[in-house]
């Protein structure tokens, strides 16, 4: 009964998302007001794709197993949070809920719209409602969340039990709303473009968007990041894993633009620019989601593969990026643009940005050469941290430093560049600090050390920044959160000590600075998996630690996960994880001591709150 | 003109990037090890019974074949591809060489005297490291090698009746 | 009596240097092994992984470290048994020539862009 009604709505709903574009398009010719009807059909098809996604979460809730993406991906046994979230865990339902982000954000940029002109109205929702047409289209060929079992089957096959954590329960939602966000923005400046709608009333209302998925983006990414760090208990937070890189493009992406609509905004500048910039997002936000879901990448994150779903993609994918080139190339003829002054905001801004696209574009080529190279020659190369690290380090330190120094600039014009006698101390100071951390802690990385000044720089400028009463406060505090996380970054990578031992209950080892004690194990059985919890203490300096990792052994299906210990303050982190060595009573204990990890999430909330701030001013 | 060559170029970038997209889409997924490594070194290994040590080239009387086959008693895939081992045992001119691999004596004795010792000599990797020097990537894992330690055919994993047929086929 | 105390710092320092070597080299197989991706898993580095493979593959290194071999050694080695998809890090050579080129390349030529719309800007006055 619940996979009928959640059919027929989307079957609906793809007869609706044809009326809209025929409907649409018609007003856009006749240059007619949109009418009541239209307001009225977008809010039904949204509503009928919120009831589709609903009769699957029903679906999931009620554990109705004739339902084969319910049969696959849940079980009874499964506590109700992660029941809920394994609706869109996996590929049907998280395409169906892409789907409901479209049509929300659809039906919000119409109510939103309002002042704007309506040729550029109509013909966005026209571009949106492509996108929407395509992504219904891929869900009923290829994946369709309401397929049915015959006979229905008594037991789910369970749900991978490392992805039953709260942190990546709620990050793929957040995820998508950063990247569906970026679909807007896509429709938008397509539709300015031909409607030669690229002028500061676009600008601010493009921001909007861009604000909006830039923060959801943010959020999606860090919450990524915790749970690699908590769940996977490697002690890292990124890896620089393919699956990880795609969703940075778009941030990078994004970070960009939304520097860039600023100067639009305030000079009526860099207009084709921003325009490549809101395109490529999208464009990005759906080749990551190709590269993702066809299988193509080698990652830790797989969703089952299957080719058809990659080629339709693909197919899509062409399509759109096909229609963007020919109304990009044949609408870019933007008058004359304003003069720009060499030590300006707005050069700051094209640094800015010229540095991200270089970030992105080492993302990018380090993720899909690999890729490349074994289409073309067939042989297969790994590009990791490595890689990354070294083309990237060096760069930011121009980077951070333009970044400290390019927010006190003036729009127009900064005649005389006056050298401050406080920023030549700090950036004295920064090196000096920088040195004294070299000499006390020796040397180990010195690839990252080379960063540690013009990041403190960075940092110390923007504290004294957060007091200037001339810049908003959502750049100051993202620019403060931002050389936070950097400095941080740094920091806990030049800072971090681990050690690993093999031990039985009852022994005891001297690594280092550490004593390791293993001292107990006790095991009980609970829901759904046997808890083999191991007691360890870490003895450094008379300090004693009382560690208590977890080794789970789910039973449906068969797997063992490790759950780290992990004690968190302010300045420190220190966890334990265990794993099981096979045939031995041994258990292999890693220590690690991770500083300023807490100050990595924070900085990246304040981001985000920054993004926030700068959303609420927009809107008013 | 300016604006029809960028165009032009930005369209064969993408259309470039795509077709490799599309090519990689369809290629088979599965890495083929034997582009990596062809010939065995003649690293010499450690008997399982006697404890001497054995070069592998010396383990061949002429023409020959030989089937290394990666196994131990812990591995429960070595069950299964068993009885295919055991086939080919029989066959002429075809030498069937056990790699037992960090296995305990006691078991891996118990393993052979349940389903039978289909070995013509067994050699022992107490930690796994002679398996890297072969290039394997655990257990089970089953080369089929001439007498000048070429590799013919390597198999990652269990081997069904259709390896086994096609391994009786290679040697003929 | 002096003789023993003797001996007893010189076994007591014997020790202690043996321990700091071992911790030497534990840090080395460190280092190696995180730049190696275990082959039969998910996205995670041999250091990382606890699967047989890497475990031997951990064996093998300290082995050859102790034997004298160096890090690049180690490197070409499990190179030549399982093909440069074993290392994170790309080599440089000609058929990585572009991976590593190629981000600069488009810095350069975003430079240059922004170079000459200054200066048209500038000529426009």
């Amino acid at each position: 009964m619940l996979n009928l009604i959640g059919n027929y709505s989307l079957v609906l709903a793809l007869t609706i998302s044809i009326i809209i574009i025929f409907l649409s398009f018609k007003t856009f010719k006749s240059k007619e007001n949109i009418t009541f009807n239209i307001f009225f059909i977008i809010s039904s098809q949204f509503f009928l794709i919120c009831i589709s996604f609903l009769t699957l979460l029903l679906a999931f809730v009620y554990s109705d197993f004739s339902n084969l993406a319910v049969y696959f991906n849940s079980h009874s046994s499964k506590p109700l949070f992660y029941k809920i979230s394994g609706t869109w865990g996996n590929h049907e339902g998280s395409l169906l809920l892409w789907l409901l982000v479209l049509s929300l954000f659809n039906l919000i940029f119409y109510i939103k719209s309002k002042k704007l002109l309506n040729a550029f109205r109509s013909l966005t929702i026209f571009f949106q409602q492509i996108i929407i047409l395509g992504f219904l289209l891929f869900i009923f060929f290829t994946s369709n969340p309401f397929q049915l079992v015959i006979p229905t089957p008594i037991e789910g096959l369970g749900l991978n039990p490392i992805l039953q954590d709260p942190a990546l329960a709620i990050h793929p939602p957040i995820l998508y709303l950063g990247y569906v966000g970026s679909s807007i923005i896509f429709s938008s400046s397509l539709s300015a473009l031909v409607c030669n709608y690229v002028n500061k009333e676009w600008a601010s209302d493009i921001k909007k968007w861009t604000l909006i998925s830039w923060i959801f983006l943010t959020v999606g990414i860090m919450l990524g990041s915790i749970w690699a760090y908590y769940e996977l208990g490697w002690g890292g937070f990124w890896f620089w894993d393919p699956v990880e890189n795609v969703s940075l493009m778009p941030w990078l992406c994004l970070t960009a633009l939304l520097h860039c609509t600023s100067v639009l905004k305030k000079r009526l500048n860099l207009k084709s620019w921003t325009i490549i910039l809101a395109i490529s997002t999208f464009i990005l936000s759906m080749s990551g989601t190709f590269l993702v879901r066809s299988g193509i990448l080698n990652s830790v994150h797989t969703f089952a593969n299957d080719p058809e779903r990659g080629l339709f993609i693909l197919i899509f994918l062409t399509f759109l990026i096909l229609i963007s080139l020919i109304i990009y190339f044949k609408h870019n003829n933007f008058n004359q643009e304003n003069k720009s002054f060499i030590f300006s905001k707005e050069s700051a801004i094209v640094i800015n940005n010229w540095f991200m696209m270089y970030f992105l574009s080492v993302v990018l080529i380090g993720t899909v050469y690999p890729i490349f190279l074994e289409a073309i020659t067939n042989e297969k190369i790994s590009v990791g941290p490595p890689y990354f690290n070294q083309l990237i380090i060096p760069f930011l330190i121009p980077f951070l430093i333009i970044m400290a120094l390019g927010p006190k600039l003036e729009w127009i014009k900064n005649k005389k560049v006056r050298v401050k006698l406080t920023k030549i101390i700090l950036f004295v100071l920064s090196i000096f600090i920088s040195y004294l951390i070299v000499r006390h802690f020796s040397t180990k990385v010195l690839y990252l050390t080379i960063l540690i000044s013009p990041s403190l720089y960075l940092f110390f400028i923007s504290v004294i920044d957060l007091n200037d009463e001339k810049l908003k406060l959502s750049q100051k505090l993202s620019h403060f959160g931002f050389s936070i996380l950097i400095v941080s970054i740094i920091l806990n990578s030049l800072f971090s000590e681990e050690v690993s031992v093999n031990l039985k209950k009852g022994e005891e080892r001297q690594l280092s600075n550490y004593l390791l004690k293993f001292k107990n194990i006790t095991k009980t059985e609970i829901d759904n998996f046997t808890s083999l919890k191991a007691e360890i203490h870490v003895i450094q300096n008379n300090k004693e630690l009382k560690f208590y990792p977890e080794l789970r052994l789910y039973k449906v299906p068969e797997t063992i996960t490790s759950e780290a210990d992990i004690k968190t303050n302010l300045f420190n982190d220190n966890l334990v994880v265990v794993n099981y060595l096979k045939d031995t009573d041994y258990l292999n204990i890693r220590y690690q001591k991770k500083p300023f990890m807490l100050l990595i999430w924070i900085s990246a909330i304040l981001l985000a709150i920054g993004g926030m701030i700068g959303l609420r001013k927009d809107f008013k | 003109m300016k604006i029809k060559l960028q165009f032009i170029f930005v369209f064969l970038i993408i259309i470039f990037v795509l077709s490799i997209f599309f090519k990689s889409l369809f290629e088979n997924k599965n890495y083929i090890p034997e582009k990596i490594i062809n010939k065995l070194d003649n690293q010499s290994i450690t008997e399982f019974y006697s404890s001497k040590n054995y070069k592998l080239k010396d383990l061949f009387s002429p023409e020959e074949y030989i089937i290394l086959n990666i196994w131990a008693s812990w591995c429960v895939p070595c069950r299964q591809e068993h009885l295919h081992i055991t086939n080919l045992s029989v066959v002429d001119n075809l030498k069937v060489v056990g790699l037992n691999y960090k296995d305990k004596k006691n078991n891996a004795g118990k393993f052979l005297s349940d389903l039978g010792n289909p070995y013509d000599i067994i050699l022992i990797d107490k930690n796994g490291t002679e398996s890297i020097f072969l290039g394997a990537y655990g257990v089970p894992e089953t080369f089929l090698i001439d007498s000048e330690l070429n590799i013919l055919k390597k198999y990652i994993g269990p081997i069904n009746l259709e390896d086994e047929l096609e391994i009786k086929k290679l040697i003929k | 009596m002096i003789i023993k105390l003797f001996k007893l710092i010189f076994i007591l320092f014997f020790i202690n240097f043996s321990i700091f070597s071992a911790f030497a080299e534990n840090k080395k197989v460190e280092e190696i092994s995180k730049n190696l991706r275990c082959l039969i898993c998910q996205g995670q580095s041999v250091y990382d992984s606890n699967s047989e493979f890497a475990l031997s593959v951990k064996i093998l290194i300290s082995e050859k470290l102790i034997s004298g071999s160096t890090e690049s050694e180690i490197y070409d080695f499990l190179k030549s048994k399982y093909g440069d998809w074993i290392v994170y890090e790309p080599e440089f050579n000609k058929s990585t020539l572009l991976l590593w080129i190629l981000p600069l390349f488009l810095f350069i030529f975003g430079g240059l862009l922004i170079v000459r719309k200054v200066i048209i800007n500038r000529s426009i006055k």
